[in-house]
């Protein structure tokens, strides 16, 4: 029971640290945006509450001291800053270890806290002035309330937690938190069972006295809520308003770090947003919470099985109607096929996930590598709710990491560089989602140095990667960046340039059945566009025969189907291409490709496929029709088959391996130089 | 698993099975089930270790050819002869794989005492896809290293 709990609090505190992380990220861009400011402090409470209440003391005790900085901030006594955010984001990642319960060695929480505490420790002068200010009502201005609590009779034998009490208020809003110690008797008369404290604090404008009430629901108490007088708020500002400017000096001789001289306007001026915001958000997360439910990825694959198995024997129904011709199977078959595919559309909908996911993780990468490059970049996104289905988005981070990488490392001009050479001293890197049919495209782009192909060619001859009269196009010779062992960099860096990530971006996107493609111009920046399907599980087949065998063709690949001209129909060496309305297109017999006995029929056709921006022909005997394809991985004893992508079941239960069109375009266009190799030979 | 992994248990429940005229011993515990021989669909360039792919409940399970691997001569194929699915670990990865046999036998106890390693002079079988061997009643009785033997597969070079 216990376990089930703190599994569901680990994940929970997943969920928290993602949004944490973008909150600070965001922070960075708008340090002013009172609503990413509480945003942050509302992670970081529930975090730290419910740690607290699984007994992670550890772990509360440390977010705590991260929590009091967001406070502090949040009732406008310190400005968010590089320093602040890059130890927020330092103990963010201290989260985790906290929560597996790992020690650390290293003391680098404690180093973080004390960093922490240095910020705070920063404006001691502003803060005890500010302090001394009675009724200091800054961050909640006109209409502030007031609210007074103390617990009453029995409250704390009965168990109250008054610490706990003070958290949901502080979760509320409350700042400038107070303990009244009028009511404290003499030690003589003093009865230890009573709480002879009171609580006073100031509440934002915002929150309404069923929010309090819902806070004193199970405890003992008297409280009282008012508005804060108008009159009030004038005298503080007055009051603040005096002092901060002499504080500010001092402040500064004592941490430069730590800018406190924030004008009083300023700080009055962001009152209504902030109480804006914090509605909003809360009428959102309360919706968001209504309408979602968390279910465990296994459950959604195992659905997504039993709907693969479902399209399955629906098939084998479909075709059983047909064959007994039965008018009353017929129409419930019918209606089988038509529930079946919207059972399947549905299922395959949950398992789509937005890109935002991913997103997270790549600002703090592209964060981390500027600063430690010590290349200022912008990175920008777009498309973040482009959807993609949840298996293709997990394969999907490995990749995109390496491609940002490279763009950091190697595509990123220093500022200096870039300066001389005209741009903005800040580089830009995008990344770009959208749909576009079937597939999903990705983009990241640079505008970086760009890429050379007179130098990537030269590269590649000294590696003997190509032959030095090999002809290429443009788009071939950036292709080359992909192969093992190629690498731009002319220094190797401990970030890439090693040469290997490249190829793993290549190999990770072939067995996504994606593809990639490079743009680039010299002096302007560089664009790698992945290009992906949309989901990995059910996909629309074209089943053709070749000597008997069954094979699926992706349909989204499949742009036409030709008749084999008779007097193609024998293979040769130079000339296999078919002229598909003035254009050449290059054709692979699968039968030869197959090693299939037996000669072919006759009235053979070729299937024209698309993978990227090249086509190939692939001559089949038969063409048997479309169907659902539900798709089933190889086995690791049928993953090095590359001109495979995987099996599936048909309506009779036999199976139909599907063909890796991105590879068997590849395998053309060897062909189609070694053709073009004998072309030469046969004709000089 | 090595000899030691089997010798941890006194006694060791296993099928037997023939490929050509050898007898070998697969774990009871690995067997998932027995099949009759059932249409397989090729997949070309995998090669004659793994040549095809065949549909057990819904699944697509890779079909090995132990007798290719462990260099035992072909016989004809008659009326006895079985599908094994197995249960095994392919390069620390759970999986399923079907092995033809050309009859199987039957599930029986032996001590793991019996169970001797395998000489490493002995040519007629390559050592390194056994775990051991023991005397049974119509000559030696091999234990293929399944888990090895399929990781090694993994690895071959395909088209």
């Amino acid at each position: 029971m216990m376990d089930d709990m703190t599994a569901i609090f680990r994940e929970e505190v997943r969920d928290l640290l993602e949004s944490l992380e973008r909150g600070l990220l965001d922070l960075k861009s708008r340090p002013d945006d009172m609503g990413l400011v509480n945003q942050v402090f509302r992670d970081l409470h529930t975090v730290k509450g419910s740690g607290a209440m699984f007994g992670f003391t550890e772990l509360s005790a440390f977010i705590h001291e991260f929590e009091t900085v967001f406070d502090k901030v949040r009732s406008g006594h310190l400005a968010v800053g590089p320093d602040l955010l890059r130890l927020a984001l330092a103990a963010k990642d201290e989260i985790p270890g906290l929560v597996e319960g790992e020690a650390d060695p290293e003391g680098r929480r404690v180093a973080i806290l004390s960093g922490l505490h240095g910020l705070l420790g920063g404006a001691p002068v502003a803060e005890a002035v500010a302090e001394m200010a009675p009724a200091e009502a800054g961050p909640t201005g006109d209409g502030a309330l007031r609210l007074t609590f103390r617990l009453t009779g029995a409250a704390l034998a009965l168990g109250a937690r008054p610490d706990l009490v003070l958290d949901e208020l502080r979760g509320l809003g409350a700042v400038e938190i107070a303990a009244d110690l009028a009511d404290v008797p003499p030690l003589d008369r003093l009865d230890v069972e009573a709480c002879a404290f009171g609580w006073k604090m100031v509440l934002p404008a915002s929150v309404t006295a069923a929010q309090v009430e819902e806070v004193f629901l199970f405890v003992d108490a008297d409280w009282s809520l008012d508005a804060v007088a108008a009159e009030t708020v004038e005298t503080v500002v007055d009051v603040v308003a005096v002092p901060v400017p002499e504080a500010a000096p001092a402040a500064k001789a004592a941490s430069p770090k730590a800018p406190v001289e924030r004008p009083v306007a300023k700080v009055e001026a962001k009152v209504e947003p902030k109480a804006e915001t914090k509605t909003e958000a809360k009428t959102e997360a309360k919706s968001e919470a209504g309408a979602t439910i968390r279910v465990p990825a296994e459950r959604l694959d195992a659905l997504m099985d039993s709907v693969g198995e479902l399209v399955i024997a629906e098939a084998r129904l479909a075709q059983l109607a047909r064959d007994l011709r039965d008018p009353a199977l017929i129409a419930t078959a019918e209606q089988i096929t038509r529930l079946a595919g919207g059972l399947r559309d549905a299922t395959m909908t949950m398992r789509m996930v937005p890109m935002r996911s991913l997103v997270g993780r790549f600002r703090r990468l592209v964060l981390d590598l500027s600063d430690k490059l010590g290349k200022p970049v912008e990175f920008r996104v777009t498309g973040e709710d482009t959807e993609l289905d949840k298996t293709v988005i997990e394969k999907l981070a490995d990749p995109l990491v390496h491609v940002l990488r490279n763009a950091l490392d190697h595509g990123m001009e220093m500022p200096e560089a870039r300066v001389a050479a005209g741009k903005s001293r800040e580089g830009l890197v995008e990344l770009v989602a959208e749909h576009a049919g079937a597939e999903v495209l990705i983009k990241v782009r640079d505008d970086g140095k760009g890429m050379d192909p007179a130098k990537l060619r030269e590269k590649a001859i000294a590696k003997g990667l190509i032959l030095p009269e090999t002809q290429m196009t443009e788009a071939q010779i950036f292709a080359l960046i992909f192969e093992p062992g190629f690498s731009t960099a002319e220094a190797v860096t401990d970030l890439s340039g090693r040469g290997v990530g490249m190829d793993v971006v290549r190999r990770t996107i072939d067995a996504l059945r994606g593809t990639i493609q490079i743009e680039s111009a010299l002096g302007r920046g560089t664009t790698v566009t992945l290009r992906l399907p949309l989901t990995l599980a059910i996909i629309e087949g074209l089943q053709i025969e070749v000597a008997g065998e069954q094979y699926i063709l992706p349909m989204p690949n499949v742009q036409e189907i030709v008749e084999l001209p008779p007097e193609k129909a024998e293979p040769s060496r130079t000339e296999d291409f078919l002229d598909v309305r003035g254009g050449f297109v290059p054709f692979l017999r699968l039968r030869q490709l197959f090693d299939c006995a037996g000669t072919p029929g006759a009235g053979q056709n070729v299937v024209i496929v698309r993978a990227g921006e090249a086509r190939v022909g692939i001559v089949v005997d038969r063409i048997i029709g479309t169907n659902q394809t539900v798709i089933k991985q190889m086995s690791k004893l049928h993953a090095g088959v590359r001109a495979l992508s995987g099996a599936t079941l048909l309506g009779n239960g036999s199976i139909a391996l599907i063909l890796d069109v991105g590879h068997l375009v590849g395998m053309s266009r060897q062909q189609g130089d070694a053709a073009q190799a004998v072309r030469q030979e046969v004709l000089a | 698993m090595t000899i030691h992994h089997l010798k941890e248990d006194r006694s060791l429940t296993v099928v037997t099975l023939s490929l050509g005229k050898q007898v070998l011993a697969i774990p009871a515990v690995r067997l998932r089930e027995i099949l009759d021989p059932m249409p397989v669909t090729r997949v070309p360039g995998a090669g004659p270790l793994v040549p095809a792919v065949l549909n057990v409940r819904g699944t697509v399970v890779p079909l090995a050819n132990l007798k290719q691997v462990l260099r035992i001569p072909e016989t004809e194929a008659d009326d006895r002869r079985r599908i094994l699915v197995l249960d095994v670990t392919i390069a620390g990865e759970a999986a399923v794989v079907a092995v033809e046999a050309d009859a199987v036998h039957e599930v029986a106890t032996i001590e793991t005492a019996i169970i001797e390693p395998v000489p490493a002079a002995a040519s007629a079988w390559p050592p390194e896809y056994l775990t051991g061997l023991y005397r049974g009643g119509e000559g030696f009785v091999l234990m293929p290293d399944l888990d090895h033997i399929l990781s090694v597969l993994a690895q071959r070079p395909m088209a």
